[in-house]
């Protein structure tokens, strides 16, 4: 019993830390195409990434399931090279990195959208590449709104039920992560066992953020 | 030397305009691009770093193609010999003074310089600060000394003091042409202040609705010939004043106000924030040092 209790927290925060990886290598590009981009389809695409706000997780969870089941075009493709999303851990991955994208997005785009054009052009005329630009200029001056969107993403998708319930069931050790296991726990009427679980999920989540919002404001003093 | 003729369609407040810029700036030389907002200065100045692209034409520098349009030659800024000052400075709000200065050092020469940069804008004392504990002058200043950092071919300053006090103002406008007699570094300023223009600069551009209408020296812009007077001062007017029959005009020349009684004919032509040349005839000036 307690061995399952520790692969389903390992597994929880696995997910979490992965997708929040994820997320992050594919937010800051995104995020930046949202602030700078003068393209007409971008407020389509702008739609998509915060559509999650909005959307019941069972209505994404289910129309992955259906992408991912063998009978969909993209499903028998999968298949026939030999990958497996549906029931699977690297299938959570997706549902949970497109879950929670917004979270990851939002931040940096406020952030960078605080951020003078100047700024750029600046390190332009010095000389400077755009992608050294970003990493050494403009990422530093941005770095509140990386940190909000690490930790709105990474809680987020802790938290996360509906999508995993839908296209992960409750396999152990592949996809039963900690807020379905207390769903599970409830179900069978075993209240200490999802206590267990809800608390260790309440107390590391609720120290996460505080770390993180207590080093983001000293590390902010210095400038602001 | 540069040479530039380029063309711009250009959407202004005022409605759209074809600009046309015909410039050449000399080896070392001071040039003020002088005029009214929206006449498309700083739109030139932009082409010149690469920031904006021309519709057609040429910019040439030391012998340098940076922009051709039939050859299709458009370097990007980062490969354009520029020193840039924006009016909002646009320092980087992470890395302090010093940081700021070595970010734009591309050699070791160049590194070993910023120190020597530093003191020349007198910020030695502030040298490991961040941006946003300093004050709008000391932010010029560094933003000034990381222009000079990679020894640009030319410096090109967007309007640097518009957004500072007039006593710091007039500070800046000394150091700026002290750096410039010791380095020497071509200059473009982008300014509408009077004062400024004739303290620092060798020639005048004054560029209106997109082209350049006049190049002279500063005081051949504000001063025209037609005055034979012994002592001439350019202010603005600040304030008119109806006392029959005479008119009180207040102008504002340099940082001191100065007032004189017209008459009403004479008066008829200014207006308040108009500029008015003053000027007197056959009378010895009497010049008083301050201490």
């Amino acid at each position: 019993m307690e061995s399952e209790f520790l692969t389903t927290m390992a597994l929880t925060f696995k997910l979490a830390a992965i997708t929040t990886i994820i997320l992050l290598i594919i937010g800051i590009p995104l995020a930046s195409f949202l602030v700078f981009s003068k393209m007409r389809f971008k407020s389509i695409l702008e739609t998509i990434v915060s559509m999650p706000l909005v959307l019941p997780p069972s209505v994404l969870g289910f129309y992955l399931l259906l992408a991912f089941s063998p009978a969909s075009a993209i499903g028998s493709f999968l298949t026939e090279h030999g990958i497996r999303l549906a029931f699977s851990f690297e299938g959570l991955v997706i549902g949970s990195v497109l879950f929670s994208l917004p979270f990851m997005v939002h931040p940096i785009q406020s952030a960078l959208s605080q951020v003078p054009f100047s700024i750029f052009e600046a390190s332009y005329t010095l000389g400077k590449s755009k992608i050294e630009t970003m990493v050494r200029v403009i990422l530093p001056s941005i770095r509140h709104g990386l940190i909000s969107g690490i930790v709105l993403a990474f809680a987020h998708t802790v938290g996360e039920f509906g999508v995993i319930l839908m296209i992960g069931g409750n396999i152990p050790d592949e996809t039963r992560v900690a807020s379905i296991a207390i769903y599970d726990e409830v179900e069978s009427l075993n209240y200490a066992m999802a206590h267990q679980y809800a608390l260790t999920l309440f107390v590391v989540t609720f120290s996460i953020l505080l770390l993180v919002y207590t080093l983001n404001k000293k590390s902010l003093g210095g400038i602001r | 030397m540069i040479f530039i003729n380029i063309k711009k369609h250009l959407d202004t407040a005022e409605g759209a305009l074809e600009a046309h810029y015909e410039l050449n700036i000399n080896d070392g030389e001071f040039l003020t691009l002088f005029g009214p907002s929206g006449a498309g200065k700083t739109t030139l100045m932009r082409m010149i770093a690469g920031l904006e692209t021309p519709d057609s034409g040429t910019i040439e520098v030391d012998g340098e193609v940076w922009f051709n349009s039939t050859k299709k030659i458009n370097l990007p800024p980062q490969k354009r010999s520029i020193g840039f000052v924006f009016q909002d400075y646009a320092l980087f709000p992470t890395m302090s003074v010093r940081e700021n200065l070595l970010f734009a050092a591309d050699n070791a020469q160049q590194r070993s310089n910023v120190d020597e940069l530093i003191e020349l804008v007198e910020l030695s004392q502030l040298s490991s600060r961040l941006p946003a504990s300093l004050s709008g002058g000391q932010k010029q200043r560094v933003a000034l000394a990381r222009a000079l950092v990679r020894h640009p071919k030319i410096l090109l300053l967007d309007e640097p003091l518009s957004a500072l006090d007039p006593s710091m103002r007039q500070k800046l406008q000394d150091e700026l042409a002290l750096i410039h007699k010791r380095l020497k570094v071509t200059t473009l300023l982008v300014s509408h202040d009077i004062a400024e223009t004739v303290k620092l600069s060798d020639r005048l551009a004054s560029v209106v609705s997109g082209s350049i209408e006049r190049l002279c020296a500063p005081m051949e812009f504000f001063s025209p010939q037609t005055l034979s007077g012994k002592l001439q001062l350019i202010g603005e007017v600040l304030k008119i004043e109806k006392d029959f029959p005479a008119v009180i005009v207040t102008l504002l020349v340099g940082s001191s106000v100065v007032r004189t009684v017209l008459s009403s004919s004479e008066a008829s032509e200014l207006s308040v924030g108009g500029r008015a040349i003053i000027s007197t005839k056959a009378f010895n000036p009497i010049l008083i040092p301050l201490h």
